[in-house]
């Protein structure tokens, strides 16, 4: 699978289809494009008369809406620079993680107000009541903050306080 | 719920002339049945929406509901390209379906809006009223803590696509299984009132909670891949470790639990209870009023 910034035997159309799905934002959160969120999986290009471009896409959680929206704006942008036989096809395994978002995506998250997710290890502590995640407040870097609830405006997202500069944030959360 | 010898056999007999049945051997009646139990969770929780006790828990329940949905999704799409693929069809019952009248391509919207009360194949604790808080975190959480140890097993299926679907769940699952012990542990633990509606909510969700381990004629292992029954022992034990915690669980209701409780059953042949027209009728209706309607 390629990861964005590994871009190892593409052909240069496909280097291309990468850099425009570059240009693709997240509906819900629009500082990240799609290759940031790292749920685009493969491009295949195959030329000839008929040619053809196929994106794999994962979803971030089963139920986000946004993913079909996501799809639209693919084909659409896709379009848009001439590409004609189309096709984006889901899969499911292996489950999207948040250690597939870019170092940049979650660099302009933190300059959009929202907490990038910590390193995967940290991901859902089944202990109960467990604060298990020291989560940086994006606005005064303060590690001092509270979880105020695990589920937050969208799936992937949580709601957090900080306790020093007092302000309520979303944290991506570890997934 | 209680059948009668002849209702039951007149239920089997139905059970085996359902196409579905006997089709895809059988995988098509899991997936169904699979898919079903997530959709009407998903929809009873949705209920919550606007009406939670605090926005937070509001919004959390809403989430959840979001998840199941889009494993409901999942299953159904799976479900649906199985049958696409195949050169049979659905006719040939007796009393055609919408789903049958409409035909054409099965997609995961006939699926959901076209088929009738009989075919849903969901298990009966998911189709019962929301009633109050304390009923629906017990119930998320009975839900969750079986989901988590079915998809657990699910995940190693031969079956490429169904693991992936598991492997997708179950990382959502595991928030449900914290969320609703927290939730349990806290109303258990809490005031004389939540630890009374908690009790209160055991009571009427027990006698459900048989039919996660009573495997259906589609559920033999070597369509599921595993023994359903043998997740009983470890559903319990987690069970029983929050409800203790939660000050929830006694000898005497040990003994009470293990002796004379009559289990319900019959959600995963098409047997539901009085509740579930209701739910479909505010479901479908949009659909079977404004057939193929978009938006």
């Amino acid at each position: 699978m390629n990861q964005p910034g590994q871009h190892i035997g593409l052909s240069t159309e496909e280097e291309k289809i990468w850099g425009i799905l570059e240009t693709v934002a997240d509906p819900e959160v629009p500082v990240l494009s799609v290759t940031d969120l790292g749920i685009i999986r493969n491009v295949i290009f195959l030329p000839g008369a008929s040619a053809s471009v196929e994106v794999l896409i994962t979803p971030t959680y089963s139920g986000c809406p946004a993913m079909d929206a996501i799809s639209f704006d693919i084909r659409l942008k896709l379009l848009e620079h001439g590409y004609k036989n189309i096709k984006i096809t889901s899969i499911l395994s292996p489950a999207w993680t948040t250690d597939w978002m870019s170092e940049a995506g979650k660099e302009k998250l933190k300059a959009y107000g929202i907490a990038p997710p910590n390193p995967k290890q940290v991901v859902c502590d089944t202990r109960l009541f467990a604060e298990s995640e020291a989560i940086q407040c994006p606005l005064c870097n303060s590690y001092h903050t509270k979880l105020i609830s695990r589920f937050g405006s969208t799936p992937c997202k949580a709601l957090y306080q900080c306790q020093d500069c007092k302000e309520p944030f979303d944290y991506f959360k570890c997934h | 719920m209680h059948h009668s010898n002849s209702a039951i056999n007149k239920q089997n007999q139905q059970d085996k002339n359902s196409s579905w049945n006997l089709t895809l051997g059988g995988r098509g009646a899991f997936l169904l049945h699979l898919a079903d139990t997530n959709l009407i969770l998903a929809q009873r929780n949705a209920e919550w929406c606007g009406h939670g006790p605090i926005l937070e828990q509001d919004i959390a329940i809403t989430n959840i509901s979001l998840d199941l949905l889009g494993q409901a999704r999942n299953f159904y799409q799976y479900a649906a390209l199985l049958k696409n693929k195949e050169s049979g069809n659905l006719a040939g019952t007796s009393a055609p379906s919408p789903l049958e009248r409409a035909g054409g391509e099965v997609t995961e919207d006939t699926l959901a809006y076209l088929r009738t009360e009989r075919e849903f194949k969901n298990l009966l604790i998911t189709e019962l009223p929301k009633g109050d808080w304390a009923q629906t975190i017990l119930r998320q959480f009975f839900c969750s803590v079986y989901q988590d140890l079915l998809y657990k097993q699910l995940q190693k299926s031969n079956d490429e696509q169904l693991s992936a679907i598991a492997e997708k769940s179950l990382k959502e699952v595991t928030y449900h299984v914290k969320w609703s012990s927290e939730w349990v542990i806290r109303l258990g633990d809490g005031t004389q009132e939540s630890h009374q509606r908690m009790l209160n909510a055991i009571e009427n969700l027990w006698p459900y909670t048989g039919e996660f381990f009573m495997p259906a004629a589609y559920e033999n292992e070597t369509v599921v891949g595993f023994d359903l029954t043998l997740l009983k022992r470890p559903w319990l034990e987690k069970v029983r470790a929050i409800l203790e915690e939660a000050t929830l669980w006694s000898p005497d209701f040990e003994r009470g639990k293990q002796e004379a409780v009559f289990m319900q059953s019959g959600g995963k042949t098409g047997t539901h209870t009085e509740h579930m027209g209701f739910i479909l009728s505010e479901m479908q209706y949009l659909q079977r009023t404004y057939p193929g309607a978009k938006w």
